[in-house]
């Protein structure tokens, strides 16, 4: 007999259990099959800086967090309504995060004295009635693998390794994902791998299925009807893919090739890997020796008529300093991409944290004033990138685009632009002379005091100019005290001018707040779900979110002048909280956690009641 | 927002288009001056090399415009500012790196680096291997003092061990570098010497780095006469000339001294200076500056450091290889040959996608944030 089937809005589902057990390749399985279905989601992978930390060790643990539903959601979840953790460790781990009457589902098999003694666990919670209170599911999914494949033709090992597929499949049964989408994905994912193991994962996939249809197991089986998203073609994506695409259709939109300098570094590294694979658009990628060779090789590139990227993390981006101050002295356009992590130092490589935005700002010797542009969620990478790149080329400026590992490894469904909807960022080239018959490099565009772009090759136009101080116009060297005055104020006014050429900061007040809440790139959907669950119980809050941190909407100071109170949610020690109190003398008041994990919706939302009551 | 794009109205926005129009016109040693004052002090050896390097353009029939010249900090990284061709004045030890961002990107362009021993061996240590590695195809000047000029006289990378300065008052710890030994360490498919005040052969050499495919390394030993003067006299000075300047002519035989009666064997992997009277000619060596095998080329820069004898000067090694660049631009048009064209709207269609339909009389508030991510915020 079939279990009922109970009808969701929304689920959270957290997978986890050691490095090599693949949570990772598990949860993105899932998450394909749940896009496809029609729900919207969002995901939260959390992994450990090391490959394979020790089996069984709480270091090790990996996971992977998907929130689904059947309307528009914003974040992946607090806390998980179903845990599937493959040995104790990953219980160990999570368990703090799960609310009774969760379920939680365990591979048994792995609850060993050895493995249990590695968790820290002194008896075995499956058996000692430490979990009551929770829906508890021990099933032995390594021996029920094993078994399954016994007549596949791989061996023991293989057929071990394949447990997180049956998992995999008790979990497409409990939630009535479409299995031909999940059994394609997973032939798709292990394509290198021996016909027979691509067929031993699919079988025990399949195995997982059953075990939930024919075992009684389960009181009941769930459904998650699709969400009514806007209408249109959509695609489920990353926020590192989004980016890398964001670029490649801003090249297109600029009528320029892409080049793209980077060294490896998480969590940055995906962004110039999926531009690798795209040659065929002309995209030039070089993986140089270091982050300064990156950031140099992005210089000359753009000296030389490309739209000219580098992409890297906080430590990358110190690296880089010296050569973005080129960059905004010879006031070249190019991209500085910082996708977030915890530092300092080395800090949490795969954590996500928003604590480089004083970096950004400030992190250049001299007065080297670099607009900022910030992506909110994983799809919005790619239309932050086309907005970074269109300041960048029209003000002639290298331009911090921020992200962080929230994002980029974070996913949700994108409806799909259609080219016509993207923005034409196209700029010339000079190729006259400009001045009396000479060619003058920093002779300025009136509006936007951009000076004119001349790439070598171009007849007549032959200029030389570097990090020394320029003559106003000339673009001779000077020493002279007020042309450097000049021009300080010249590169600080261009920047500065771009606010001219922003959009307002809308502000989401429905009911007339005294609290406005105040954020910047991924903290959207935390701080968006915080704000809906404070208006669902009747109280008014107001929120605006910034796009454009450098320079800021000309608005956000009447905006920030007209509420009474203003908090600052961010996942630093208070970055834009600083710029706001200078920038405008507001008492606005910060909200901190730097934990390498984004805020929760239920933090977000006890944070602005407390302010609201205040 | 289209119509407000900066200087809209200037040109074409296409890089091929932009540079068009070049014309090979018959041009002079003037034609490649700039208009700025130079300013390396008097005396320097930069000036001898300048001269040369500008004498040296128009017979190589290049445009100027076509021409980048890319340095660092130092004083030989002002050259850029004194050659009529396009050039960037960098930042300490990034030259490579900046002209390989060039030279990947535009292969129709001819990069040159003027780099010093401090730029090039100390700070930009890093670059400068792995740009020769990679064989970018890039001309690298570098000129060697022997000393740091611009910060007013600190000991280099090439400064001999003991060098007295303000920084090293009882001498300076350092072992020094040899640029040749390093460049061919590095994989170098172009290394050469030659020096500052010798115009005819500085000229031969630079204008065969000019033919060669790939990273060309010439080292210069240049007079810094205010902070490290004299430092190769011993190859300079009058008699010392013939007796300590070894010249490399690829095909014949390595044999120096003012009565040519010295030579080089190669014996048990090393290269000697031997008295052909002694060995007789038949045993002094050949040089092959295009053996494929780099061990020639090295066991002759190893014999002198610094020059404190004789010393060999000219091409130690030009050979062929793929350059970086080429292969590059091969595997776009592969990809291109294999996969056609990108296509922006079929790129975002990929994968898997699905049709959301219309909504069913939502009437869920529209927040106006982040636009077009085609979502309205819910919990």
């Amino acid at each position: 007999m079939t279990a009922p089937i109970k009808e969701l809005e929304r689920v959270v589902v957290r997978f986890a259990g050691d490095s090599g057990d693949g949570m990772q390749a598990t949860g993105d399985r899932f998450v394909e099959a749940t896009a496809v279905f029609g729900n919207d989601l969002s995901t939260l992978p959390d992994f450990p800086a090391e490959i394979r930390a020790p089996a069984g060790t709480l270091a090790g643990v990996s996971s992977f967090q998907v929130h689904f539903s059947d309307h528009d959601i914003l974040t992946p979840g607090d806390s998980p309504n179903v845990l599937v953790t493959m040995n104790p460790a990953g219980l160990k781990a999570n368990l703090r995060d799960v609310q009774k009457g969760s379920i939680i589902i365990a591979n048994s098999d792995t609850f060993t004295q050895g493995n249990l003694e590695k968790a820290g666990f002194e008896s075995n919670p499956l058996e000692d009635g430490s979990l009551e209170g929770y829906q508890l599911y021990p099933i032995p999914m390594t021996s029920l693998t094993v078994e399954a494949l016994k007549d596949s033709g791989v061996g023991k090992k293989d057929a071990e390794r394949a447990k997180n597929m049956f998992a995999l499949g008790v979990m497409s049964w409990l939630f009535h994902r479409p299995t031909d989408t999940t059994a394609g994905s997973i032939r798709k994912r292990f394509a290198k791998l021996p016909e027979e193991v691509i067929e031993a994962n699919i079988a025990a996939f399949k195995a997982g299925i059953n075990f939930g249809e024919t075992t009684e197991l389960f009181i009941s089986s769930f459904s998650v009807k699709p969400a009514s998203l806007k209408p249109g073609r959509y695609r489920n994506i990353s926020g590192n893919a989004a980016l890398a695409w964001g670029l490649i259709a801003a090249a297109h939109q600029a009528k320029l090739p892409l080049f793209y300098a980077g060294y490896p570094i998480t969590p940055a590294s995906d962004v110039l890997h999926e531009l690798a694979r795209y040659k065929h658009f002309g995209v030039r990628t070089f993986q140089a020796e270091d982050e300064i060779a990156a950031a140099g090789a992005v210089v000359g590139a753009a000296f030389s008529g490309n739209l000219s990227v580098t992409c890297t993390s906080g430590p990358g981006v110190d690296l880089k300093s010296e050569t973005m101050g080129l960059a905004v002295s010879m006031e070249l356009p190019l991209l500085i991409v910082d996708v977030q992590r915890g530092g300092p130092s080395t800090g949490l490589p795969t954590k996500t944290e928003q604590s480089d935005l004083l970096l950004a700002m400030y992190g250049r010797h001299g007065e080297a004033p670099m607009p900022i542009v910030a992506a909110s969620t994983p799809a919005d990478c790619f239309w932050a990138a086309i907005e970074a790149a269109r300041i960048a080329l029209k003000y002639r400026t290298p331009v911090f685009l921020m992200s962080d590992g929230f994002l980029a490894n974070g996913s949700e469904p994108w409806l799909i632009p259609s080219i016509e909807d993207l923005p034409d960022i196209w700029v010339s080239f000079a190729t006259e002379m400009n001045h009396d018959g000479e060619f003058w490099p920093f002779l300025r565009d009136q509006e936007t005091l951009a000076r004119p772009w001349a790439i070598p090759g171009t007849p007549g136009l032959q200029h030389r100019i570097g990090g020394l101080e320029k003559a106003d116009g000339t673009g001779n060297i000077s020493y002279d005290p007020d042309n450097h005055e000049k021009m300080t104020r010249l590169r600080a006014a261009k920047v500065a001018g771009i606010a001219k050429d922003i959009p307002d900061v809308e502000v989401d007040d429905p009911d007339g707040a005294d609290l406005l809440v105040v954020g910047w790139g991924s903290t959207w959907g935390p701080i968006g779900a915080g704000v809906r669950r404070v208006r669902a119980r009747g109280k008014k809050v107001a929120w605006a979110h910034l796009r454009h941190v450098n320079p800021f909407p000309r608005n956000f100071g009447k905006v920030l002048r007209s509420y009474r109170k203003v908090l600052v949610p961010e996942m630093n020690m208070g970055h834009l909280v600083k710029m706001i109190r200078a920038e405008f003398l507001v008492d606005a008041k910060p909200y901190n956690k730097v934990q390498g994990l984004p805020f929760k919706a239920a933090e977000v939302e006890a944070m602005l009641l407390e302010l609201i009551d205040d | 927002m289209t119509e407000s794009n900066g200087n809209k109205s200037e040109g074409n926005g296409h890089i091929e288009d932009a540079a068009a129009g070049t014309v090979a016109v018959q041009l002079t040693r003037k034609d490649f001056a700039s208009d700025q004052e130079i300013r390396w002090c008097p005396g320097c050896g930069d000036y001898a090399v300048l001269a040369a390097v500008q004498g040296l353009m128009p017979e190589l029939g290049v445009p100027r415009e076509k021409i980048v010249f890319v340095s660092g900090i130092g004083c030989s990284s002002r050259f850029p500012y004194y050659m009529n061709t396009y050039g960037l004045h960098g930042i300490h030890g990034r030259a490579p790196a900046l002209a390989s961002g060039i030279a990947l990107t535009r292969p129709d362009l001819q990069v040159w680096v003027v780099t010093g021993d401090g730029d090039a061996l100390s700070i930009g240590g890093n670059h400068f291997i792995h740009t020769i590695r990679r064989n970018v195809n890039l001309k690298i000047l570098l000129f060697n003092n022997e000393v740091y000029g611009l910060t007013k006289g600190q000991y280099s990378p090439t400064s001999r061990q003991g060098m007295i300065t303000k920084s090293t008052p009882m001498g300076s710890l350092d072992r020094s570098f040899n640029p040749i030994s390093l460049a061919l360490g590095s994989e170098a498919t172009f290394v050469a010497r030659t020096l500052d005040v010798d115009r005819k052969h500085i000229s031969e050499v630079l204008r065969a780095a000019a033919s060669h495919k790939g990273s060309a390394m010439i080292e210069i030993y240049q007079n810094c006469n205010v902070f490290n003067d004299g430092a190769f006299d011993i190859l300079t000075s009058k008699g010392g000339r013939a007796e300590n300047q070894i010249r490399l002519v690829h095909g014949e035989k390595v044999i120096f001294g003012e009565n040519k009666d010295k030579g080089i064997v190669f014996e048990n992997g090393e290269a000697k200076i031997a008295s052909i009277s002694e060995v007789g000619e038949d045993r002094i060596a050949v040089h092959d500056a295009h053996r494929e095998d780099p061990s020639w080329a090295f066991a002759l820069s190893r014999l002198s450091q610094n020059p404190t004898g004789p010393t060999p000067m000219g091409v130690f090694r030009q050979v062929e290889a793929a350059t970086y660049d080429d292969q590059m631009n091969q595997q776009l048009a592969a990809a291109q040959t294999k996969l056609g064209q990108g296509d922006l709207a079929s790129l975002l269609n990929s994968g898997d996608t699905w049709e959301a339909p219309e909504r069913r009389g939502s009437d869920a508030p529209v927040y106006a944030g982040p636009e077009r991510r085609g979502r309205q915020p819910g919990e």
